[in-house]
């Protein structure tokens, strides 16, 4: 079987499905990322039968403020690079 | 050699398509398997056993056991929110888009 040739059809569905097994390792790595991050901050207590409330929505608020602070440091960033530009344009 | 260039018989390019994918498949669950161990295993390693003394007690395992089960779900909990997130945020991005 070492020597089977794929044909165009074929190679093009495979790239298609790697495509998308790689789409979704890359969104399993945000997950456990999150997920570290998050029990980092939400859990610290013994680890007990059951998470309780406030841990559960602390979980959940954790991972909506990262991704805000993300969001929130992009804009940020751009706007000290527009405020630079505009600088810029004005002694030039 | 001319062999090695003829094209193949449609049967075994199936197997063997189906072959690949299926080691991707595996290759990718390992990975992720050995993620979520590894970073359970740090976290549950420092709440649970705090004193390492000659063999893991029997309140560390009760402790480990549980702290396993929270981390997985912990890991849910992470996922349905990031899901709902991002599902949200493709709707309003195809909103402003019309």
């Amino acid at each position: 079987m070492d020597g089977v040739k794929f044909d165009e059809a074929t190679q093009k569905e495979l790239s298609a499905f790697l495509e998308k097994q790689q789409a979704e390792a890359r969104l399993h790595s945000s997950i456990h990322n999150f997920t570290g991050i998050c029990w980092d901050k939400c859990v610290t207590g013994t680890p007990s039968t059951r998470f309780s409330r406030s841990e559960e929505s602390c979980l959940s608020n954790c991972v909506e403020r990262f991704l805000d602070t993300s969001l929130f440091l992009v804009r940020r960033i751009e706007e000290q690079r527009q405020q630079l530009d505009n600088g810029n344009t004005k002694f030039t | 050699m001319t062999d090695f260039l003829k094209s193949s018989a449609p049967t075994d390019m199936n197997a063997k398509k189906e072959a690949v994918m299926n080691a991707v498949r595996n290759e990718i669950a390992l990975t992720n398997a050995q993620q979520l161990m590894n970073s359970a295993n740090e976290r549950c390693y420092k709440a649970c056993v705090t004193k390492p003394g000659t063999s893991l007690s029997s309140g560390e395992q009760t402790c480990l056991s549980r702290c396993l089960d929270r981390y997985m779900e912990a890991f849910n909990i992470v996922r349905r929110t990031y899901m709902t997130r991002l599902s949200k945020e493709r709707m309003e991005d195809q909103a402003n888009m019309i």
